[in-house]
């Protein structure tokens, strides 16, 4: 059986649907666009939100690059370029400065972005507030009368159990000196990125159906108190394989003797050092 | 001396059926009035109505912010009440675990308000709630413990210093020593008044209990039926009760 499917996937008019929505988004940084959300062909978490902001912003000149916690090899990266290859007939690439178009789940690659290349983030939570409000139409209300004292009750809380802010992922920012946002589950050490970033940022919830932006350019702050500042993770060791300095490290262990050495997670990034390194 | 609250003609309706009705009273800076009835006489009913959780459907009620300013509660924008609520009011609820944060400790239940104004100093912050804690006669050792590891008497009195922390002007209070028994409840009556005396706030509590009223209130309204049938000063009422309403809620107190 042959099926034949509209280019990128979704109907013309649900790509209507999501470019309005992402109008609205870019024109109100940090604000939760509602959409009505597809069915998509992998299940909610795997970056049901991410692939049809993709899908609806994607054309044949378009070249698309997918990492999955910093690395393009694997399953779900492999996939969702494989399948954006297939329905929209995109050029695909490992390489951050190649790329007109990343789709990216929990990571903001090492290479610097540039104007005119379009982040898209898979977004679990949009809302920043809901672990401390469970309710929706509290937190709209929130949002609408700036009310974010809450956020910083979370915040204290770390630093009363443990001694600082231990909020290391999905590190809230105000955007725009506006809109409370959640940057998705990248590490804090990606949040600074975030800050008068050259690349048009999307972030796309598919379960929670909510759109958001930070377009160019645009202030982004990690919320902090006064007296304990926003800080990024650092490491005492070097990316055991390029060597970088500079990147956010993963742990990976080796054996069962509790071996371990830290790499970049950043693979395309991490070859490229490698390469340099070489020549 | 101008009153911080005028009430005139207030109701509340539930479909046909009026939840209060007719209720009008001024209520001065630094006064505490009870609002005493049985239960379904509409008392927690006009307690909402006045904290803006409910939207009354008849009358007037006018307040008086620091400034000096008059807010017309009833046509105010959520905006506005949103902001008096959180520097001007506090609200006490019958349940501490509605009015507290259960799953965040002690300290930052007590500091929330102070963040919501837009303090971002952790070592103040902390400090300030300690104080507080300290004022409300539970150790500040316990800063970092959850109210849910607190008896009952504890969070209701976590409860008056997460309210009282911003300094409001008007306090709501809705039967807060409901769930406490007696000894714990005398202590809690003990240390409100003594807060009352020291920072001059305004307070309208909802009760069933008389007792609370006699120890705690310079004036008292009784509702019966979403009507109040008799005000004035609690000496008087509870001395000289002129309603039979009044009356029999009076003599039905066991003298111990």
């Amino acid at each position: 059986m042959n099926i034949e499917y509209n280019y990128g996937f979704l109907d013309e008019n649900t790509k209507r649907m999501l470019r309005r929505g992402l109008l609205k988004a870019v024109a109100i940084p940090g604000y939760q666009v509602p959409f009505g959300s597809r069915e998509m062909p992998l299940p909610y978490g795997w970056g049901t939100g991410g692939i049809q902001v993709t899908a609806s912003i994607i054309g044949s000149d378009d070249t698309l690059k997918v990492i999955d916690q910093g690395a393009d090899d694997t399953t779900n990266a492999v996939n969702i370029r494989r399948f954006f290859g297939r329905v929209a007939e995109v050029a695909t690439t490992e390489k951050t400065s190649e790329a007109t178009v990343i789709q990216t789940r929990h990571r903001i690659p090492e290479t610097a972005l540039k104007s005119g290349q379009i982040m898209v983030f898979q977004v679990p939570e949009p809302e920043p507030l809901r672990t401390l409000e469970a309710s929706e139409v509290e937190t709209r209300q929130l949002h609408a009368h700036q009310e974010y004292g809450l956020m910083h009750v979370k915040l204290y809380e770390d630093i009363a159990r443990y001694g600082h802010i231990a909020t290391s992922y999905d590190y809230p920012v105000m955007v725009n000196g506006r809109y409370l946002t959640s940057p998705s589950p990248i590490p804090k050490f990606d949040n600074p990125k975030l800050h008068q970033s050259p690349a048009l940022l999307l972030f796309g919830a598919g379960r929670e159906k909510r759109l958001y932006a930070i377009p160019p350019y645009t202030d982004v702050e990690s919320l902090a108190f006064d007296d304990h500042p926003f800080d990024v993770q650092t490491w005492d060791s070097h990316c055991a394989l390029c060597g970088s300095t500079e990147s956010y490290l993963d742990e990976i262990i080796t054996d069962d003797a509790g071996s371990r050495m830290f790499v970049c997670s950043d693979t395309d990034y991490c070859a490229t050092h490698q390469q340099e390194a070489k020549q | 001396m101008t009153p911080i609250l005028s009430v005139r003609q207030v109701a509340k309706r539930y479909g046909q059926r009026y939840g209060c009705r007719e209720v009008s009273f001024d209520l001065y800076p630094g006064e505490v009035l009870c609002i005493v009835g049985e239960s379904g006489s509409g008392k927690s009913t006009l307690l909402s109505t006045l904290a803006g959780k409910l939207a009354a459907d008849e009358g007037e009620v006018t307040f008086r912010d620091v400034n000096g300013t008059e807010h017309d509660l009833l046509t105010l924008a959520e905006a506005d009440r949103r902001r008096l609520a959180r520097t001007e009011w506090g609200f006490v609820t019958q349940h501490a675990r509605d009015g507290l944060r259960m799953n965040v400790s002690a300290g930052a239940n007590v500091s929330e308000r102070l963040m919501a104004l837009g303090q971002r100093h952790y070592g103040e912050l902390r400090a300030t709630a300690g104080e507080w804690l300290e004022k409300v006669e539970i150790s500040a050792e316990r800063l970092d413990d959850r109210p849910s590891q607190f008896s009952g008497g504890m969070q209701q009195r976590l409860q008056i210093a997460r309210n009282l922390v911003t300094k409001p002007r008007l306090v709501f209070m809705d039967e807060p020593t409901g769930g406490l028994d007696v000894s714990v409840q005398a202590r809690f009556l003990d240390l409100l008044r003594r807060l009352v005396h020291e920072t001059g706030i305004a307070v309208i509590m909802v009760t069933h209990d008389l007792g609370v009223a006699r120890l705690l209130a310079h004036r008292t309204l009784v509702m019966q039926q979403g009507r109040v049938v008799e005000a004035g000063l609690t000496d008087q009422i509870l001395d000289d009760p002129q309603h039979p309403y009044t009356q029999l809620l009076v003599s039905s107190i066991l003298q111990a």
